[in-house]
């Protein structure tokens, strides 16, 4: 009988209809990206684990997917951090939003990174343009949690130092003694005073562990094909390469078809998958993501 | 009483006493082709139907289904579930059955769609057997939908004089109770309706050149196949295909607001894997670029990732994909020349 009452509950109510959230902070890191931190009404936790993302609603504009960037760490509110797309609907709205607006909100969505077997274990952070924004999230779970990993290596690449997300923070991961983080752009300009070349050139000098070692790599799918060969070269098993793939995802509820990969809905079964579960999507995947020809 | 029998000419005062129950939505003729529309009385219907444009998917997925309201400012939702009548479909052949036993398995899986599984409560199903093809382009055989297999509360058979009637659910057994014209089926009756049965049998046939483990296996092999360049390069991507079908469920989410600004409603409408910006995300990224790979996906939803899902054909072999291809794209065509593929011929 209880578990008939309980799928009555479920039917009365819908899992399209957003929780109302509010903005208590924003920051403009560049012209097109700009960060939000939110706390769901009545002071609700959202409960996610990094590299989930959640459905932002702006009503008459739309929903869009957007990553958690804050670690479930940090208590009361949640952050995101979205790039605005001048031809898209929702993030040009997004954006004209500052401190004490509201939005609605659905979600977590998703699967997180598999923090679960990578602890104990060497992490290898590759963040390559936006790819930094999920990621900022394990980041920060991972300090928060430092003693639970083994060594922890970030590497971050941008286009230029002007791109660059979340400077303030990452001044102190540099600043650190038990990371170590290493930073490119594609472009150097006169004040910018470290690597210049792309994310891949800073592989192969490495030296690590490749049983004990996680990869985690996000950034646009062309950045894939490069950094897991250069992985596979380091001989990491291909479950413990993990990637977060970025799809078209509209309902979160693995119904719509948009995320679908093959038979995989990426909302659901993504966005985090291992590149052992990418091997099995050839075809479907972006050839960057999915190269195989290893 | 599982079997029953009406006289064919007592069906139209049967049909009379469902009216209360709800409103009835049946085949009626509309120019060349049928479509499922209101019946108010039942010579507005044609029982002898070939597939109607749409399938009945419009009664209980509507392309345009409110989700709730909202105002922008304040912040305010409004309620999201709604309550649905009573409501009859008649008529539905074995195909379309099969067609909303899909969606049932799809709004039913985790987390459910209490939009659907609300609707669907409130379906009463009498279905209306073929004992014809109804043209060439159907594959019902095939996928196994050419006989009644569950799904419905009534079906009704062509006995001759007479419609046999299989009641399959308390829904069913309360509009037959207390009919006296409805008889209990009798021995006589039961070896009319084996008759009429087997002869159907006998007129149909596997539509395609090889039984349903050859196509599982040809499905696992033909992913890089050419067949999806010769189907991409003659598809137009008119998305008729997938509007037309009974177990395409994809959807897009869209906010319509009204005139003051502030208010409006969500809704969700059908939307087309065979769009040619389906898979495209806000950055400019294509992620099913080409209408080969688009197509390649349709009959992957129908025939392989449905089966490793489900367990089942989301084709219901209905054939309205093929009827309403600008291009001739055969479904038929396309799944046997994938097997003759596979047989190196």
């Amino acid at each position: 009988m209880k578990t008939d009452q309980a799928s009555q509950d479920l039917l009365k109510t819908s899992p399209y209809k957003p929780m109302k959230a509010k903005i208590v902070r924003t920051h403009k890191y560049t012209d097109t990206e700009k960060f939000f931190r939110i706390e769901l009404d009545g002071n609700k936790e959202l409960g996610h684990m990094p590299g989930q993302f959640v459905q932002v609603s702006l009503f008459g504009y739309g929903e869009a997917p957007i990553s958690i960037c804050s670690s479930p760490t940090q208590k009361g509110t949640f952050d995101l951090t979205a790039r605005r797309i001048s031809t898209g609907a929702l993030t040009p709205a997004l954006h004209k939003l500052e401190a004490g607006d509201t939005l609605g909100i659905r979600g977590p969505f998703g699967t997180a990174f598999p923090l679960d077997k990578m602890h104990g274990n060497n992490i290898l952070i590759v963040a390559g343009g936006l790819g930094i924004v999920p990621l900022r999230s394990l980041i920060q779970y991972i300090l928060d949690k430092r003693k639970d990993f083994g060594d922890v290596h970030i590497l971050l690449g941008c286009r230029t130092s002007k791109d660059m997300l979340y400077g303030d923070e990452i001044a102190s991961w540099q600043k650190r003694a038990d990371i170590q983080f290493n930073c490119t752009v594609d472009k150097g300009d006169p004040d910018w005073k470290g690597n210049v070349g792309l994310i891949t050139s800073l592989i192969p000098g490495m030296s690590i562990n490749p049983k004990q070692t996680y990869a985690v790599v996000v950034g646009p799918p062309i950045m894939y094909k490069f950094v897991i060969v250069e992985l596979i070269k380091k001989n990491i098993p291909d479950n413990q390469i993990v990637v977060s793939l970025e799809r078209r995802m509209k309902c979160g509820l693995g119904k719509c078809g948009h995320c679908q990969i093959r038979n995989v809905y990426v909302c659901q079964c993504g966005p985090v998958f291992t590149f052992e579960q990418l091997r099995e999507m050839e075809g479907e995947c972006h050839e960057g993501e999915c190269y195989v020809k290893a | 009483m599982q079997y029953a029998v009406i006289k064919k000419s007592d069906l139209s005062r049967w049909f009379d006493s469902m009216k209360e129950k709800g409103k009835i939505y049946g085949p009626k003729k509309k120019e060349n082709s049928f479509v499922f529309r209101p019946i108010k009385e039942f010579e507005e219907m044609s029982l002898e139907y070939i597939p109607t444009i749409l399938p009945p998917k419009k009664y209980y997925f509507p392309q345009k289904e409110f989700l709730f309201k909202f105002k922008i400012n304040p912040f305010k939702t409004g309620k999201a579930i709604d309550t649905f009548e009573e409501f009859i479909l008649f008529g539905v052949h074995t195909c379309d059955i099969a067609g909303i036993q899909c969606m049932d398995v799809v709004f039913n899986e985790k987390p459910v769609d209490p939009n659907y599984l609300n609707r669907k409560e409130k379906m009463t199903i009498i279905g209306f057997e073929c004992m014809h093809y109804c043209d060439e382009y159907a594959s019902c055989t095939a996928v196994g939908t050419h006989v009644y297999k569950g799904g419905y509360d009534i079906m009704l058979t062509d006995m001759g004089e007479e419609y046999a009637l299989h009641i399959n659910s308390e829904k069913g057994e309360n509009l037959v109770a207390g009919k006296k014209y409805i008889s209990e089926m009798n021995a006589d009756d039961k070896s009319k309706l084996k008759k009429a049965s087997d002869e159907k049998l006998k007129r149909f046939k596997n539509e395609f050149s090889a039984g349903s483990e050859e196509v599982d296996r040809a499905f696992d092999k033909g992913f890089f196949s050419p067949v999806w360049d010769d189907v991409g390069k003659r598809c137009v991507g008119c998305t008729n295909c997938t509007a037309v079908c009974p177990t395409c469920y994809c959807f897009d989410v869209v906010d319509e607001v009204s005139l003051n600004l502030n208010d409006g409603d969500r809704y969700r409408v059908w939307n087309y894997c065979q769009m040619d910006d389906f898979a495209k995300v806000a950055t400019g990224e294509d992620f099913r670029p080409g209408r080969n790979a688009r197509q390649r996906h349709r009959y992957y939803r129908k025939f392989k990732y449905s089966v490793m899902k489900f367990n089942k054909y989301f084709c219901t072999g209905c054939g309205r994909c093929t009827r309403a291809c600008m291009a001739k794209i055969n479904l038929k065509e396309t799944v046997n020349a994938l097997l003759a593929e596979r047989r190196g011929q």
